[in-house]
């Protein structure tokens, strides 16, 4: 139960990685962060009815697509938005994500769907300990996304112009960089995040349009029990989530499950604002 | 001044006697719209006036519903009593929320999360008990359309109407009065620039509270508006952040901060859902899901090129 605890929680990181990511540089909160991943989740599913594609494979054409998708987003609706205070920055992104739900209604309808593939009812044997097969691919593929994104971000030289963004909006605008340009490259890179979240937890659950906001929100708490802006924060944000979730079900009812959740969210809030692993800000 | 009053009057004698005017279902509209006034300005003045964004206003919405629903479901007592209770209660959780938060020095977009993550607990925690009947929802007795009877506010559409317009008034006479009062100019200090504030030897802890204070005990009675009005409550609908937002929406659209743009915002928003959903209803287009996309992207037009909200810019035109 904890390893599968762990496993989805990995996953439940990879995406609460793309809203920290987003929120680290960019400084918005990403409020249509389910509702993308939601549509990743469709997305996924379709590749699989049409062609019968594995959503693992399906993860690399979505990616590609939301990389895209997060590119223009952040170009066109969210950079003029920047200096704007707040409240207004949150409106603009509730609308984006009350478009993306009904969207998703208009397209695909009320009723869940899913994928079904063969490794979905295997298991390895580790000694005592059963784990999915579905879910460990998913946990792999969470775990080298996220490792990859690590690596743009410490070893190349547009992951280091991000991070100057990130640390300081006026020096990095001072000595020359583009920082809408790279605004847009994060958002693009925050929603690969999502993509591949997306594709790794549809072998695992069933997708509704009502899931986007319920992922909204455990993104939220991920990210602020991990840090905001803090990139293994969020991954361990969210395998403690994970974690918390799958122990919880099991002692009280499940459908309280949320509660612990929430419960850890306050008290983190609460004892320490800045998440876990997060810096203080300024 | 006085073009603004002359406005005013006119709009005030068009609300009054509009019960005689419309039909049965624009009053019912125009009882919605004033019941999200109403509760835009309460959280207007949280947000609006002394700058603290609270995406959980559903909590004190949903614990007012719950507790004088409960006391008239469980005991028959009319909401008379129950409000005060009410109020009492979510001002209590307000000031909770806020000591925690700004004593930890909490704020903006820290402040939002935890606001939501209160809502959501309490939302959670109202689907276990038994003494609302847990997610299976709460149902009050049904009012009797043609008698009216006060204490137990039980009565026609009228009645309600009357009452969501009294409160919606009332509103927006505090709303006026705070703005000019000391505490609004404190709010105001602390909205610009909260170190300043506290250089300046502002409280603002002190102010902060008590707008969280203001606002959620206003936000209580919206509550018990909901629960008599509608007399079903469920946890997953009361608490559910869509709520939240549907309050927030209109100050936001009408423009934060203003005395009458939570009002117009709840109005321009409620006519604009509602003339979608006749529109497409009258075109034969039964998709579900399309309204609401056409309602985001006309939020989404509004946000993008009218940032602080409609009112200003009429406003600005009518020269008020």
């Amino acid at each position: 139960m904890v390893v599968a605890g762990v496993l989805t929680g990995l996953v439940y990181g990879l995406m609460a990685l793309g809203l920290s990511v987003i929120f680290g540089v960019v400084r918005v909160v990403n409020f249509a962060h389910g509702e993308m991943m939601t549509i990743a989740m469709y997305g996924a599913t379709m590749l699989f009815a049409a062609w019968n594609v594995d959503p693992f494979l399906a993860a690399l054409p979505l990616a590609a697509a939301f990389f895209v998708l997060g590119y223009v987003l952040q170009k066109g609706f969210i950079n003029p938005f920047i200096t704007r205070p707040e409240h207004s920055q949150f409106m603009l992104l509730v609308a984006v994500a009350i478009i993306m739900v009904n969207g998703m209604l208009m397209a695909f309808g009320p009723d869940a769907r899913n994928v079904m593939t063969d490794y979905q009812l295997e298991s390895f044997e580790l000694g005592k300990v059963y784990v999915d097969k579905a879910r460990f691919y998913a946990a792999s593929a969470a775990v080298a996304t996220a490792l990859a994104l690590f690596g743009f971000f410490r070893f190349t030289l547009t992951g280091k112009a991000i991070r100057a963004c990130a640390d300081n909006y006026l020096g990095a605008k001072v000595v020359g960089l583009n920082v809408k340009h790279l605004y847009a490259l994060t958002f693009g890179l925050g929603s690969v995040c999502v993509a591949v979240a997306g594709c790794a937890m549809v072998v695992l659950v069933d997708v509704t349009p009502g899931l986007g906001p319920y992922y909204t929100l455990l993104a939220f708490v991920i990210v602020i029990v991990g840090g905001l802006g803090s990139m293994t924060g969020a991954l361990l944000g969210g395998v403690l989530i994970g974690v918390s979730e799958a122990l919880a079900g099991l002692l009280i009812v499940p459908s309280a499950k949320s509660m612990f959740s929430f419960g850890l969210l306050i008290l983190v809030l609460l004892l320490r604002p800045q998440g876990l692993l997060g810096r203080r800000p300024q | 001044m006085s073009r603004g009053a002359i406005l005013l009057a006119i709009l005030a004698a068009f609300l009054v006697a509009f019960p005689y005017l419309g039909g049965a279902y624009a009053l019912s509209v125009l009882t919605l719209i004033l019941y999200l006034a109403y509760a835009g300005q309460a959280w207007n003045i949280l947000m609006g006036f002394a700058g603290q964004l609270s995406l959980g206003h559903s909590l004190y919405v949903g614990v007012g519903a719950y507790v004088a629903g409960g006391i008239f479901f469980h005991w028959g007592i009319g909401p008379w009593a129950g409000i005060w209770a009410a109020i009492l209660l979510c001002t209590l959780f307000g000031l909770a929320i806020g000591f925690l938060a700004f004593r930890f020095g909490i704020s903006g977009v820290y402040f939002a999360l935890l606001t939501i993550a209160f809502a959501e607990f309490t939302r959670i925690a109202f689907d276990h008990m038994a003494w609302t009947n847990g997610a299976g929802g709460m149902f009050l007795r049904v009012a009797q359309r043609d008698t009216i009877d006060l204490l137990n506010f039980r009565g026609p559409p009228e009645m309600y109407y009357y009452a969501i317009l009294a409160l919606a008034a009332l509103a927006f006479l505090a709303s006026y009065f705070l703005q000019k009062s000391k505490a609004g100019y404190y709010w105001q200090a602390i909205r610009e620039n909260e170190e300043a504030a506290q250089a300046l030897g502002i409280n603002v802890f002190r102010w902060k509270m008590l707008a969280m204070a203001i606002s959620s005990g206003m936000t209580a009675i919206a509550g018990v508006f909901f629960a008599f009005y509608y007399n079903n409550l469920f946890p997953e609908q009361i608490f559910n952040i869509s709520r939240s937002i549907e309050i927030i929406l209109g100050p936001i659209i009408g423009g934060v901060g203003t005395l009458f743009g939570p009002i117009l915002g709840a109005a321009m928003l409620t006519l604009l859902s509602d003339g979608i959903t006749e529109a497409f209803a009258a075109l034969g287009w039964e998709i579900p899901g399309i309204k609401q996309v056409f309602y985001g992207v006309v939020l989404l037009v509004v946000v993008m090129f009218l940032p602080n909200g409609i009112w200003p810019a009429i406003a600005r035109k009518l020269k008020l």
